[in-house]
């Protein structure tokens, strides 16, 4: 039996779990000292989304805006205008939608450079329900036209996409979570801004995921390979600017795409991959894994993910499908 | 360095260039068939004192870093704002008259990405005050503390939840190098503001979250200039100055009237207004006497950092 080609990443067998946050909060101390112009806000989360580090090392350089994400976004955005590099954080859920007119209307409308880490998104925040589940952050950040959006697939990840986006000029969003995920990278984190990474070599359709889907996506591919089915999996942490050149490769050389996002099918990595995929000349058997348009409940992480759909097993049953549709 | 306007002009100065700055106002909505009269006229006269004594601004290093910043938070007042830029000399006034067109720098409401003179874009009521606190809590980082952050927010404005966030933040965080100006004409679309959501007693409910407050005529030159050499001193508190003030003031067959919020004059009502602020009324030629209509900036805007 073949095994899957990695590329940059490890087996199933060999991941330990770490968290996202925790790349991000860590990475952003080690800015904070080499670069003057780096600064954090939070609202009343920074235990959670892990800023508490940057408040402890840089306390001049940290805003405590307390429970009022509206007006971080927009201080944020100040801040920007007299040179500062400032990231904001708070959960997903609540700076995409609660303040979803700041980012729009002062972040974005005027290409401020803020860096909004989201932490706790998808639905893998768990226990806490719906209030505080995000499965629509992606959709409200890709329709803004100047917002780049990231997810990180994991710890190593985050750390590069924290270190690029402060360098980068221009609003970003990207998205952590809240639990642990499995740590796929094999060395050093990647990234390359809106540049689709292939984690996985084959040519019996595509696998295009992005965040904790990325892992169930290797997961799936050993899976279909005890089929010797040999998809590509291709991790697509930056879902604007798309990567359109991976997406038509992956058309034109394996002939059938599954999408796999923790997020609603509606407005988030299926749908771009998707609009693309019908305006080109390779209308290929396309399938969109993510959260159904349902809210969930209360539950453990891995149940929640269960219940939407969100596994690898799902992502292989789906692969087949979209091959035998070719 | 031209920072402080011409020399500290004396207040007959800054009162006809109020007046030359209505007409501005006016020329430009009605020539656009389009945009807000009401807030700008009621605005006008505290805004010139700023804009012409009190703003360190300069047209000629109009990105200077360590200058003072003003977010015109309640963006549908922007005529004003364009009129202050342009005769504050950052360009010419011929260009006024390309407000609302579709190749114009002048947007509807504030377009920083537009006109970068601008300090952020604006329009979507309450969001200016907590941008420009970030812009006081930055001067502060980088201890310049010279530079004032001034914000000017409508007062129906101030029913916004955002505008209330930022107010206890700037209280709890005593950022005394920012001031926010109130134009409280009493108006909002949908009527008076007692009968649509009072927001008596603003100063006392700015007080008890910890700003200075300060309130003055707004259309008494004495009073505005006492209020804005005030709320330069730095108290460890922000300031807040509440101007009252008369909706489409200088044109009193129109004043105080909540229809001029949104509505441009038609010809014949431009024409009044015109001679109700003391011009001749031909509107052809008081359009031609702005000058060319092509953008002409005091320096080349490629200087933008």
């Amino acid at each position: 039996m073949k095994a899957p080609r990695y590329r940059g990443v490890l087996p199933s067998k060999f991941w330990k779990a770490e968290l996202t946050r925790e790349g991000y909060g860590r990475t952003l101390v080690e800015l904070g000292h080499s670069n003057p112009r780096v600064v954090a806000l939070d609202a009343d989360l920074s235990q959670s989304t892990l800023t508490k580090y940057f408040a402890a090392e840089f306390p001049d350089r940290f805003f405590e805006m307390g429970i009022s994400e509206q007006d971080m976004v927009n201080t944020a955005g100040g801040l920007s205008l007299m040179g500062f590099v400032p990231f904001l954080s708070s959960y997903a859920i609540f700076l995409t939608s609660r303040s979803l007119d700041q980012v729009r209307n002062t972040v974005d409308y005027t290409q401020l450079n803020v860096k909004i880490a989201a932490a706790h998104g998808g639905i893998s925040v768990g226990r806490d329900g719906p209030s505080h589940q995000s499965m629509e952050d992606l959709s409200n950040m890709l329709v803004l036209p100047n917002m780049t959006v990231v997810v990180p697939a994991d710890k190593p990840q985050a750390e590069a996409v924290t270190r690029w986006a402060a360098d980068y000029v221009g609003p970003v969003y990207f998205r952590l979570g809240r639990e642990k995920v499995p740590t796929i990278t094999d060395g050093e984190g990647f990234f390359e801004h809106a540049k689709a990474q292939t984690v996985i070599e084959g040519e019996d359709g595509t696998i295009l995921a992005c965040g904790l889907m990325v892992s169930e996506a290797i997961k799936a591919a050993e899976l279909l390979a005890k089929d010797s089915v040999f998809p590509r999996v291709v991790n697509m942490a930056t879902l604007k600017p798309l990567d359109t050149v991976a997406i038509d490769a992956a058309a034109q050389e394996t002939g059938a795409i599954v999408t796999a996002e923790e997020h609603s099918v509606f407005g988030g990595l299926g749908s771009v991959v998707a609009r693309h995929i019908v305006q080109s000349d390779r209308r290929i058997p396309m399938r969109i894994v993510g959260i159904p348009d349902i809210y969930l409940t209360s539950g453990a992480p891995e149940e929640l993910l269960e219940v939407a759909g969100l596994t690898a097993q799902n992502i292989a049953t789906k692969l087949k499908e979209a091959l035998g549709a070719k | 360095m031209n920072v402080t306007a011409t020399s500290s002009p004396s207040l007959d100065t800054l009162r006809e260039q109020a007046r030359e700055i209505r007409r501005d106002i006016i020329l430009m909505v009605n020539h656009a068939r389009s945009g807000h009269p009401g807030g700008p006229l009621s605005a006008a006269d505290y805004l010139t004192v700023l804009w012409f004594k009190y703003l360190r601004c300069d047209p000629l290093k109009p990105f200077w870093e360590k200058r003072d910043r003003f977010v015109l938070s309640n963006g549908h007042c922007s005529a004003l704002n364009y009129a202050l830029l342009a005769r504050r000399g950052f360009f010419n006034p011929g260009y006024l008259l390309t407000f609302r067109t579709l190749d114009s720098r002048l947007v509807g409401h504030p377009s920083r990405k537009k006109l970068p003179y601008l300090e952020v874009s604006t329009g979507s009521l309450g969001q200016g005050l907590s941008v420009a606190h970030g812009m006081a809590l930055g001067a502060r980082l980088h201890g310049w503390d010279e530079v004032t952050v001034y914000c000017n927010c409508g007062d129906g404005e101030m029913q916004e939840g955002n505008c209330w966030e930022a107010v206890t933040t700037a209280g709890h965080k005593k950022s005394d190098n920012l001031v926010l100006l109130v134009d409280y004409n009493n108006v909002q679309i949908d009527g008076f503001l007692p009968k649509v959501k009072d927001l008596a007693p603003l100063a006392e409910k700015l007080r008890a979250f910890r700003w200075r407050v300060i309130e003055a005529d707004g259309h008494d030159f004495q009073q505005i200039d006492r209020a804005f050499a005030e709320a330069r001193k730095r108290t460890g508190k922000p300031t807040a100055i509440l101007f009252r003030t008369v909706m489409m003031k200088g044109c009193p067959s129109f004043e105080d009237n909540p229809g001029w919020h949104g509505r441009p004059p038609t010809d014949d009502e431009a024409r009044v207004m015109l001679r109700e602020l003391g011009y001749d009324d031909d509107l052809e030629a008081a359009r031609a006497s702005l000058g060319s209509r092509e953008f002409r900036p005091a320096v080349p805007l490629d200087e933008m950092p």
